[in-house]
């Protein structure tokens, strides 16, 4: 009798969804997704690379993690996998994930945060080589180069430090723009 | 959900952390914090990624768009011909000036010795050439160039003579083999781009009997070190005639060198001799030889094959009688014929003939959107597959497929290609090719050479509207590797992101070597070198203008501020077209239309193929009810200039045209001295106008023609010129007023 309770709640949940929906924000929302896709669709037939899904999901302003893209990936790609993703299977996945608001963006105080929880010793900057240890070995590491670009963007020229502070504020505005 | 809760827990069941004194966090807090940051930077890689490759789009749309205007200049060319017969008697024979190249008869014994009269002053510093060349003078050259010294006229002329005698006796397909061991090292296009060429210099070495290279064609025009890198690769040729190897590309051409900076180039840099620099190029460029082939199994051309090449046929071809690709619409050959007659006797059937334009076959997206439009249209002849890619055959096409893609003509501006359409379908159908059926053969392959671009579907279509070369599929490219026993074609003719790009499951690998092509940071540059085992190796590179490394968001922004204000001016030059049709929406007059609605206009006057909607943060204002302010779109322009009123004006003219107009400049200036005589200038002017369906009186031209003679010496220059254009829009403008 729970279950059907559940049940009956999921169903009316869905059904309010899709009432307070209107056309034009899901028309809005496809075009979106449309327009990145056609980005990365580079013989006009409608498929991108299956590695360049992070990108466009990422660029339409979610923040998945490398173990959430493998879900979306091996949601997307056909049976036999080709490399390739169609438009006709990317579009109601994604529109799915923007509607619901899946992956929402990190903050800058939280990205703050997180600097500040890898400063252990409170210094208010980090070591290019402590930050490295962290991100290359930590979590989803980074590949080089990936470690490499960072590097070059947050290490202070002068100081050889990362001061995390500015380097946050930097980049926030800068993705902004 | 997400981290971010998660870690405020964290912290909340931490009470010691309250106590001031320093803990180590758990190491799950650690992991968690190395986690959201690593999702974040992907997430801001991602989205500079995304900017890269709009930004790339946005390059190659244009760039398509604009060899597109190839054929508005094509069209002028037949208007101008056309209307030959009604320019007074007291014009000079404009016809004339386009077709005839200034030929000076001299032999080839008086060229030398007049070359070696030529005097260089005690005060020049720069390389002194003695023939033959010696690892001295390439060194020399070298040295020089990076100093941004130049090499006087003399010693150009000396070279390009002796490289002229030398690739006489050159083959079209040069053979060459691994078989000491060797690598040989391929190059693409260079472009003008002196900074690449020394950096493959840098990484590769110098070409030597142990360094052998392939420049694969496209050596000039863009960038504005075309003459030094002829010169350096000239001087190449000369020194290791055995280990140094130059295929000709398509912009090894004197039509396309008027169109993308070449010739202006040489005649800045040598004002007293540029002219006859310019002469012995066109017999050079016509003599480079067509294709490499390496082991018998790799094939090396600039652009690409069709389903017409055979190697055998195209080693007899006589590649020198192909100066250009380009060629006058054959309609006009009957006046050409009347003067040909009356003007010197032996005028070779290759030189006198511009031809619809090709402009570079490139596989852009909006290339290959355009051809799916065109199998849409259903059209009148045979299977775009199986016809051949003669431009002759293929007539009905070209006009459907001209007109699906021209936008909206808007009222006081008919588009210049509806004059063209006419006159091309009467010249193909209606008249006999006035060339015996060989040499027009031959002039094929050598298009398609030159021209052709591989596709990823099957076949082979012909591209007409540029009126040759082909898109060719990966069954003609395996096809003509097992007629010949290949294993490869490498070839350049289009811009690569890395610098290279394989395709055809690796049958054919497109090489490219200008780097930043577009804009610094827009691409790689790359070489690829082969060894016996013919296992092709590559090497990217990019040209950087700072010392100090750029950050990706750095090289990103530079690209995307070039791409953008490239859109934003195309924006600019079709306003009154985007107005009109911005307006048909915005029915209340509000100045605001839906994101929706600006895209769709944008898309339909402009045909770039670009994602709007993403492209919008970056060329419209919102406002506050979300809308987009469509008239923010033509800010920031003109610098200092108030948005003008919203009359067809010319100032757009300028921008749309501006390309064309130096090019037409160019030609009227016959001797490239950079100036022309008020009269020519009173005859183009009247045509280019009426042309376009600009109503100008003669008066008003007169009274141009005085005004912007700024210097009153008679004559024009190009920026004055140019100048008439925002002169004449004052004038018009001055007349509405007063109307």
């Amino acid at each position: 009798e729970v279950t059907e309770t559940s049940k009956k709640s999921i169903v009316t949940f869905s059904e309010i969804h899709h009432f307070l929906l209107s056309d034009t924000i899901i028309t809005e929302t496809q075009k979106r997704i449309s327009n990145a896709f056609d980005v990365f669709d580079h013989e006009s037939n409608k498929t991108v690379d299956v590695r360049e899904i992070g990108t466009i999901i990422r660029s339409l302003g979610c923040f998945p993690s490398e173990a959430d893209l493998h879900d979306i990936i091996a949601e997307l790609e056909e049976e036999e996998p080709t490399g390739f993703v169609r438009y006709e299977k990317f579009l109601p996945t994604m529109t799915k994930i923007l509607l619901e608001r899946k992956f929402r963006p990190i903050t800058e105080d939280l990205l703050l945060q997180a600097f500040e929880v890898l400063d252990q010793q409170k210094k208010g900057h980090l070591e290019p080589e402590e930050l490295t240890k962290y991100l290359t070995q930590e979590g989803e590491p980074f590949t080089q180069e990936e470690m490499d670009e960072m590097l070059s963007a947050a290490v202070d020229p002068d100081k050889n430090v990362i001061l995390y502070k500015d380097f946050v504020s930097m980049m926030t505005f800068d993705d902004t723009r | 959900m997400g981290c971010g809760t998660s870690i405020a827990v964290e912290n909340q069941t931490h009470p010691s952390e309250t106590d001031g004194s320093i803990r180590q966090p758990s190491p799950a807090l650690t992991i968690k914090a190395a986690i959201l940051i690593q999702r974040w930077y992907r997430r801001y890689v991602a989205h500079l990624e995304m900017r890269r490759r709009y930004t790339w789009n946005i390059f190659q749309s244009i760039e398509y768009a604009g060899e597109q205007d190839q054929l508005q200049l094509s069209s002028f060319f037949s208007f101008m011909l056309d209307n030959f017969t009604h320019m007074n008697g007291n014009g000079p024979d404009l016809i004339s000036h386009l077709l005839d190249s200034v030929v000076d008869p001299l032999t080839e014994e008086v060229r030398q010795l007049k070359y070696e009269q030529i005097v260089v002053p005690e005060s020049y510093c720069g390389p002194r050439l003695s023939f033959p060349l010696s690892v001295t003078d390439t060194n020399a050259l070298l040295s020089a160039f990076k100093e941004e010294q130049t090499l006087h006229g003399k010693y150009v002329l000396q070279l390009l003579y002796e490289t002229k005698k030398f690739l006489k006796q050159m083959p079209n397909i040069i053979y060459l083999s691994t078989s000491y061991a060797k690598e040989i090292t391929i190059c693409g296009d260079l472009h003008g781009r002196l900074d690449d060429l020394l950096l493959i210099f840098y990484k590769n070495g110098l070409p030597s009997a142990e360094n052998p290279y392939i420049f694969n064609g496209d050596f000039v025009d863009r960038g504005k070190k075309s003459t030094e890198i002829i010169i350096i690769l000239f001087a190449f040729l000369l020194l290791y005639p055995d280990h140094m190897h130059l295929n000709r590309g398509n912009h090894e051409d004197h039509i396309m060198n008027l169109r993308y900076g070449f010739t202006r180039e040489v005649m800045q840099k040598y004002k007293t001799h540029g002219r006859e620099m310019l002469q012995l190029l066109q017999d050079v460029f016509s003599l480079l030889p067509l294709a490499t082939v390496i082991d018998n199994k790799v094939l090396i051309v600039h652009g690409g094959i069709s389903d017409k090449i055979d190697l055998d046929f195209l080693s007899t071809v006589e590649r020198h009688k192909v100066k250009s690709a380009l060629r006058l619409p054959k309609r006009s050959v009957d006046h050409l014929n009347v003067h040909a007659n009356i003007r010197s006797s032996s005028r070779q059937s290759g030189r006198s003939r511009l031809d619809s334009p090709c402009s570079s076959g490139r596989t852009s997206r909006a290339s290959r959107r355009r051809k799916k439009h065109i199998t849409k249209q259903g059209s009148c002849s045979s299977s775009s597959s199986s016809s051949s890619s003669s431009s002759s055959v293929c007539s009905p096409r070209v006009s459907s497929r001209n007109t699906s893609r021209r936008p909206p003509p808007s009222p006081s501006l008919p588009s210049p290609t509806d004059v063209l359409q006419v006159p091309f379908l009467d010249s193909f159908v209606s008249l006999e090719p006035p060339e015996p059926p060989r040499d027009e053969l031959e002039r094929q392959q050598v298009v398609d050479i030159l021209w052709s671009d591989p596709k990823n579907q099957s076949g082979c279509s012909p591209n007409s509207f540029r009126g040759g070369g082909c898109y060719f599929g990966p069954d003609v490219t395996q096809a003509l590797l097992q007629k010949h026993g290949l294993c490869l074609l490498i070839r350049s003719h289009e811009c690569k992101q890395e610098g290279y790009e394989l395709c055809h499951n690796g049958q054919v690998i497109t090489i490219f070597s200008a780097s930043n092509y577009y804009e610094e940071g827009s691409n790689r540059g790359a070489y690829v070198k082969l060894g016996p085992e013919l296992v092709p190796r590559f090497f990217q590179y990019q040209v950087s203008r700072s010392t100090r490394k750029l950050t990706l968001h750095q090289r990103v922004c530079v690209a995307e501020g070039s791409a953008l204000r490239a859109l934003k001016e195309k924006l600019y030059a079709h306003r009154s077209d985007l107005m009109a049709a911005f307006q048909q929406y915005d029915i209340d007059n509000t100045g605001r239309i839906s994101t929706s609605e600006w895209a769709q206009v944008v898309e339909s006057v402009l045909r770039l193929d670009l994602p709007w909607r993403t492209l919008r943060p970056r060329l419209a204002r919102l406002g506050a009810d979300g809308n987009v302010e469509y008239e923010s779109c033509f800010e920031d322009i003109s610098p200092g200039e108030p948005i003008p009123p919203v009359t067809p004006n010319l100032a757009e003219t300028l921008y749309r045209y501006r390309t064309d107009l130096e090019i037409i400049f160019n030609i009227i200036d016959k001797d490239h001295s950079g100036q022309i005589s008020i009269e020519e200038f009173r005859q183009t002017w009247k045509l280019f106008s009426s042309h376009l369906g600009v109503a100008v009186n003669d008066q008003t031209i007169d009274d141009m023609a005085r005004s912007i003679d700024f210097n009153k010496d008679g004559s024009i220059d190009f920026n004055e010129f140019l100048e008439a254009f925002r002169v004449v829009h004052k004038l018009v403008i001055k007349e509405q007023q007063q109307g």
